[in-house]
């Protein structure tokens, strides 16, 4: 059917521009950070010929040592932690239709997306500092609790869009073939949902690393984490080791990311 | 269809398997915000942290202050400055990153399907990206010596380097920089369910191209227009990290006043009060925006 047409409809003027403008500004100032990363020279001024030595010096740095482990535990257990706890109240909320109170359940899981971070840093830093004073345990144990709270929706979002995209027949031709609940849930539901599950762990781990602020107010002395480490350096003169952390966090992040939109698109 | 026999009911269960998360949230996340609440309607300890004693002085001082020598109550005009500077960036923020977002939401969203997920992939790498590094990249940007004043120069646009840095046009710069994928994403999914047929109508039907994106465009992509607002305005409102990176200390928003509360200002009640005060303008815009969304969608 050849119908004339004036415009082609999907195209609006300056749109296209704006648009490529827009992804320019988006990565023109981190691949600067990138590549001044390489950056030979003592400041983060001039270019003084590509280098790694920036590199090294933050490789050999205690501090930046001890904050990347630091990170990475809490990371990690977060993750866990997180994935855990999403992945049952995933399956509570959608497996059996709805139910009374599934709404107060939803907007308890999701409160970290919608309260300012500041706001809860500060309620995690009023209730944790009495904590400590009542307990007198200031590990890294409130950190990981804080990082877990806040992973949850991350890990949540995912595991519920896979389960929601998963229909009940083989769940129901388990149950027919007399599986316990338990069996039908290890050997079906479970492997069905994994892809889920692990783009879900792999949100909270990236959420969990990321974390400033929060991290910033709950943190006892001397547990920086690779984040407040940096924001802490901006009082002394910037030096191109930031810049190198942050390639590094910058590349696991994309890897992660990357493994992610992997994982999540076999579903489709 | 008869499923495997369960005895609990279905509420029960989905109480018992949320239980851990919940517990968890109450206790690391929503449970502390009662804290806040309950400690800005207490008095000021003498260095930091407050007495149990019931006062209004917290709440009392977001808005007035006491000349401490005649007792004489004015506006403080320090905290309504700030106020002011937080909402109005804020705005400025949503309406930046709605003029770049909703051309690059289009544009990813009339892509063909194989390339349209690359663009989003592109589109949320930025957003996962430490939000720290993302500051660190836009302060090499403007910064005196940075790439942007130093290209000005060697264009001889100018002479001497504008200083950008540290004041209330880097903290504008910063935040549209780090919410902008924030804008696109609900925008997309606003414009992907849209029927491209609709503008093909409006043009047979000899509207003009300002009036199909009014009366024709517009209307269906409102939802992710309040959806990516909402997303833009509340983080940009409670922004800590940008202000102190771009801003240097001075140019405060609420964020940075309720920390120095609790650092330096030691008064735990007002930033007690600030935080709840926040909260409470985060709670109203969400309260509207499912109000207007729930309203929109007979309409799809």
């Amino acid at each position: 059917m050849a119908k004339p047409r004036v415009y082609d409809v999907t195209t609006l003027p300056g749109f296209t521009f704006i648009a490529i403008t827009a992804f320019v500004l988006l990565y023109a100032p981190i691949i600067t950070l990138v590549i001044y990363s390489f950056n030979g020279g003592n400041s983060v001024n001039q270019w003084g010929g590509f280098s790694l030595q920036w590199y090294q010096v933050a490789w050999e740095n205690e501090a930046v040592q001890d904050a990347t482990a630091r990170s990475l535990i809490i990371a990690l257990w977060a993750s866990v932690i997180s994935t855990g706890v999403a992945t049952m109240a995933a399956l509570g909320t959608t497996r059996r239709g709805k139910f009374k109170g599934q709404t107060t359940i939803y907007i308890i899981i999701n409160q970290p997306l919608m309260v300012p971070e500041i706001v809860t840093a500060v309620a995690l830093l009023i209730f944790f500092s009495s904590v400590k004073v009542a307990t007198g345990y200031s590990g890294l144990g409130y950190l990981i609790l804080a990082h877990s709270a806040f992973c949850i929706p991350f890990a949540y979002l995912p595991i519920k869009a896979r389960l929601e995209g998963m229909d009940m027949t083989m769940e129901t031709a388990a149950a027919d073939l007399y599986a316990s609940s338990w069996q039908t849930f290890r050997f079906v539901t479970l492997p069905l949902l994994l892809p889920g599950v692990i783009a879900g762990a792999m949100l909270a781990f990236i959420i969990s690393l990321d974390n400033v602020i929060i991290t910033e107010f709950v943190k006892s002395a001397g547990q920086d984490t690779l984040p407040t480490y940096m924001l802490g350096q901006l009082r002394r003169a910037l030096t191109p080791e930031v810049n190198a952390i942050s390639t590094a966090l910058l590349v696991l992040t994309v890897l992660i990311l990357t493994v992610f939109f992997i994982v999540t698109r076999k579903r489709d | 269809m008869s499923k495997a026999p369960v005895k609990r009911s279905k509420g029960v269960d989905g109480w018992l398997l949320s239980a851990p998360a919940l517990i968890l949230l109450v206790i690391a996340a929503c449970g502390p915000l009662l804290i806040v609440a309950v400690y800005s309607v207490l008095e000021k300890g003498d260095y930091s942290g407050v007495r149990w004693i019931l006062s209004g002085d917290g709440w009392f001082q977001v808005l007035f202050q006491r000349d401490i020598f005649d007792q004489t109550v004015s506006l403080a005009d320090a905290n309504l400055s700030i106020f002011w500077r937080s909402i109005k960036l804020s705005i400025a923020t949503t309406l930046i990153t709605f003029a770049f977002g909703l051309p690059t939401a289009w544009f990813i969203a009339t892509r063909p399907p194989t390339s349209r997920a690359i663009w989003l992939f592109l589109i949320t790498i930025p957003f996962w990206t430490n939000l720290l590094i993302r500051t660190f990249a836009i302060m090499e940007v403007i910064r005196n010596q940075g790439i942007l004043n130093t290209a000005l120069m060697n264009m001889g646009l100018i002479s001497e380097p504008i200083q950008i840095l540290y004041t209330d046009t880097a903290v504008l710069i910063g935040m549209a920089y780090v919410y902008l994928p924030l804008m696109v994403l609900p925008l997309y999914a606003a414009i992907d369910r849209f029927d491209f047929r609709l503008i093909e109508a409006g043009y047979d039907l000899y509207a003009s191209r300002w009036q199909v994106l009014r009366s024709v465009i517009l209307p269906i992509v409102k939802p992710g227009i309040i959806a990516g607002s909402i997303l833009v305005f509340i983080p940009s409102l409670g922004a800590y990290v940008t202000p102190r990176v771009l801003g240097g200390g001075k140019n405060m928003m609420i964020g940075n006043f309720i920390e120095l509360q609790f650092g330096q200002g030691q008064n735990w009640p007002l930033g007690a009060a600030l935080s709840t005060l926040l909260l409470l303008i985060v709670l109203v815009s969400l309260v509207v925006y499912t109000r207007v969304s729930s309203r929109d969608e007979p309409h799809g």
